[in-house]
């Protein structure tokens, strides 16, 4: 039987969700705001979801407690402007602003529908496989930590009971070397689709943590999306000054170092994982570089033939996005617009601030590839 | 009954409830029969989440309320343990997975909750066939879902229950209400106003007299000024509380609409009673399963268990204050007080500390009167009249602020009257503001005018807003709200379009 609160809960949930996605944009442009909650959900904040009605504030506003303390002393935090959640008060931890879990899965959805994203179309879907274990039979043979407790016990049991040796008022069962039965399993061949992403981001001096941000906010949301997309990503990072090398996430985000740029430093690295990890007939390989586009300008040769000869052919897609910053000179974008005339997975973007993720997600994304 | 899971009570609950019941009507409670309904926690998180009733009519706001009881259970972070209605016959339903002891104290306290409301003056103009009147709105409004689309009329209804709180407390038992005629309309018959204005005259010397010409000139200027002041005239001619009323009333309400907005409105005014009488409920409810746990109930192996759980119901907290325990107390201290005589002038007039603290006349009218307190009292009433400076100390009472400069709730004031104020000021109209409405005929340009009688605290602003827009769409007319934003007075505006804030000048 359909219950009613079940139309009223999903209801609830569907409003909830359109919510969410109408306000898409700011949750994009202001990353903070989605929090991390295990591995597949996200807690999300949605402001106005409850009935608004005439009532108090807290400017003026008091009560009674019950308890010791002194004249003067604090018994709780008032609520924050905007958001926030308020303990004391006339009513008080219920805010105009409730968070909401939503899977990994239903954001991507939503960012795709949002942003009219295309599915992406795996190359060579049929030809990557991997060999997958299933425990599906039994043998005679193994290792006792594979034992199957119950079937070697049946198979005593009947034994027993053929030869008349069972008892009931005593039924001991002793399983001899001949009953032992083990967990066998076959090896399987699946088709996987998976995705190597390789994010490459300048961190010389002048990257400054806002650009940072931006980036990070950015490759959040690319992930969600590529991860909705395939079975498996593995994500790597490269940063690079004048010399690059592969590091963490966390060092990723949070290195800064002064001195020069060669941007070619890091296509180099980029191309030495791809051929030491990706194998390009196995993995769908996104690269995504972030910069502010300052380069030397020597450089800027050697970059375009690494790019044109050992990187970009082997991607689905490079994405290159350029920070706007108040130091870098902007120029490297300009040399990339051969390559994208060359190739049509080359998508290049400038992202002048964090207003700009938006699109540039719509652009990198967009391509379906 | 469409409630009922029709599903047998286990015969030990049942046992429960017919010994517990003999207590209850042996202390004197007079409730009406008592059905208890046996239900896991999401059946009984399901019910409450539609406020005790089955059958309502769908709104998401019951499916947010279940799951953030079923979410708040999941993370053992609350716990209901009992829900009981104010019907008649009364519906109570008991969690399934609670512990015996558990049930037997639930069970005397719905037997108090029953008992209040039966007897309690407030509840009186309630309906108690509220079951049958839920499930008649619900079908009403699936039936203009129906008929309009689910979300038409989810809107709307969004925009009513933003408006539900607007209610005026004491209507339900205002009687000359119904008696009053709307105001007859002018009239203009040219006959009788014509003969009113006339001089006495004989028949030959009428056209002399009482010239026609001049007659009717004077006529059509009476009827001009008649028409600019009915059309310049604001409505309603004193501020009403009933706000819905107001809006059934006067606003430009599709016949759909107006039937929501009175479904709303009618169960507003049903569930009033129940935020009016809180602390008196849950402590008279509390008093009475304390009372029969502890001298018939329990059993020496349950006795830790009941303590725990007991004192875990009247936990006191520093931020909030706990209405089953200041109920349970404060009717303790009045039976207190009635047993040893402590009150009338002679108690009063004494001065000396001593001889108050041992007073002790031996009157014994403490049940009496705590009967009699049950029955009248709201609330507000019963904070006023029995709250006494002794019992502040003895229960560590204070009166906390909020200060704006550091953000934080602090402790202002341990004085009694201070206390009791503040107490008084949180329970008078549920702690919400009071909104009357001044004018429907704004600016004599149908705009509407909501006066808020600013008492200290100010509105919630966004909140504030978001409700004009509600307002707004009830109206169909720019809306205002008169209140005070940073301590001046100011005029909030919604046209349908903006918001405009502006000082009153």
């Amino acid at each position: 039987m359909s219950r009613n609160i079940d139309q009223d809960l999903s209801r609830f949930k569907d409003i909830v969700r359109g919510k969410v996605r109408r306000q898409l944009r700011k949750y994009i442009t202001h990353g903070e705001m989605i929090g991390r909650k295990g591995r597949d959900y996200v807690s999300i904040p949605v402001p106005n979801i409850d009935i608004p009605h005439f009532q108090h504030g807290q400017k003026g506003a008091g009560g009674v407690g019950q308890g010791d303390g002194d004249v003067g002393q604090p018994i709780g935090r008032g609520q924050d402007d905007g958001d926030g959640q308020g303990q004391a008060g006339d009513q008080p931890g219920s805010g105009h602003i409730r968070e909401v879990e939503v899977t990994l899965d239903e954001l991507a959805e939503m960012l795709g529908q949002e942003l009219e994203l295309p599915r992406i179309e795996p190359k060579g879907k049929n030809n990557i496989t991997t060999k997958k274990d299933r425990y599906t039979s039994i043998r005679t043979t193994g290792p006792n930590s594979l034992r199957h407790l119950k079937r070697t016990y049946k198979k005593a049991l009947r034994r027993l009971i053929a030869s008349d040796d069972y008892d009931p008022k005593h039924p001991v069962i002793v399983p001899t070397r001949d009953d032992q039965l083990y967990r066998s399993w076959k090896t399987t061949d699946e088709p996987e689709t998976n995705a190597a992403v390789i994010y490459v981001m300048d961190v010389s001096g002048s990257m400054t943590d806002d650009q940072k941000e931006i980036v990070r906010i950015e490759a959040f949301w690319i992930d969600t999306w590529l991860q909705n997309q395939y079975d498996g990503i593995e994500t790597r990072y490269v940063i690079h000054d004048a010399v690059a090398r592969e590091v963490d996430e966390d060092t990723f985000y949070h290195t800064r170092e002064s001195g020069g740029t060669r941007i070619s430093s890091a296509y180099n690295v980029v191309n030495s994982l791809i051929q030491r990890d990706f194998n390009p007939t196995d993995w769908n390989i996104y690269v995504f570089q972030f910069s502010d586009g300052d380069n030397w300008g020597e450089d800027n040769r050697d970059c375009l033939e690494i790019l044109t000869e050992n990187i970009v052919p082997h991607c689905n897609l490079f994405c290159y996005g350029q920070v706007e910053s108040p130091y870098g000179s902007g120029e490297f974008i300009r040399e990339l617009q051969d390559v994208r005339e060359q190739f049509d997975n080359v998508v290049l973007s400038e992202i002048e601030n964090k207003e700009g993720i938006y699109e540039s997600i719509k652009a990198f994304l967009g391509k379906g590839k | 009954m469409p409630v009922s899971t029709h599903r047998q009570l286990p015969s030990n609950i049942a046992a429960i409830q017919c010994e517990m019941e003999a207590h209850a009507a042996n202390y004197g409670l007079d409730f009406y029969d008592t059905i208890f309904e046996f239900v896991n926690y999401e059946e009984l998180s399901m019910i409450a989440a539609y406020g005790g009733f089955p059958t309502r009519y769908p709104h998401w706001r019951f499916g947010a309320q279940f799951d953030e009881l079923m979410k708040g259970y999941t993370y053992g972070l609350q716990k209901i343990y009992e829900m009981v209605i104010n019907t008649d016959p009364c519906y109570a339903y008991l969690l399934s997975c609670n512990s015996l002891t558990d049930q037997k104290l639930v069970i005397a306290h719905v037997y108090g909750h029953c008992d209040f409301f039966k007897n309690n003056a407030w509840f009186a103009p309630t309906n108690r066939k509220m079951l049958d009147q839920m499930a008649n709105h619900a079908s009403r409004v699936k039936r203009y879902i129906d008929r309009y689309g689910s979300e038409t009329v989810e809107e709307f209804i969004d925009a009513c229950l933003s408006l539900e709180d607007l209610i005026d407390a004491h209507l339900p038992h205002v009687k000359r209400q119904q008696e009053e005629a709307p105001p007859k309309p002018v009239n203009e018959d040219q006959e009788s106003e014509e003969s009113t204005r006339k001089f006495p005259s004989k028949g030959y010397m009428d056209p002399y007299i009482n010239p026609p010409d001049v007659l009717q000139a004077e006529a059509d200027e009476e009827r001009k000024t008649q028409e600019n002041k009915e059309k310049s005239r604001s409505f309603p001619d004193t501020p009403q509380r009933d706000v819905l009323l107001f809006l059934l009333e006067h606003a430009p309400l599709k016949s759909w609409q107006h039937d929501v907005l009175s479904i709303i409105r009618n169960e507003a005014y049903y569930f009033l009673p129940q935020g009016q009488t809180k602390i008196m409920n849950e402590g008279w409810a509390s008093y009475w399963h304390s009372k029969i746990m502890t001298t018939h109930g329990l059993t020496d192996a349950e006795v830790i268990e009941y303590a725990d759980h007991h004192s875990g119901t009247m936990a006191t907290s520093r931020n909030r204050l706990n209405p089953y325990k200041l109920g349970i107390e404060l009717f303790k201290d009045i039976e207190r007080r009635w047993d040893q005589g402590k009150f009338g002038p002679e108690y009063e007039a004494c001065d000396d500390m001593h001889d108050k603290a041992k007073w002790d006349r031996q009157l014994g009218k403490g049940r009496e009167k705590i009967f009699e307190v049950r029955r009248v009292h709201n609330d507000v009433t019963f904070i006023d009249n029995f709250l006494t400076p002794e019992f502040c100390i003895e229960q560590n009472f204070f009166q906390y602020q909020y200060n704006e400069d550091t953000n934080y709730y602090e402790i202002a004031d341990r004085e009694f009257n201070a206390i009791k104020q503040q107490l008084l000021n949180n329970l008078t109209n549920h702690g919400r503001p009071f909104i009357h409405v001044l004018d429907g005929n704004y600016r004599n340009r149908g705009e509407l005018y909501l006066f808020h009688k600013f008492q200290g605290t100010e509105l919630k602003q966004d909140y504030a807003e978001d409700t004009l827009v509600n307002l707004e769409k009830l109206w169909s007319r720019p809306v205002h709200i008169e209140t005070v934003v940073d301590d001046t007075p100011t005029i909030l505006s919604y046209d349908g379009s903006e918001h405009v804030s502006n000082p009153k000048s």
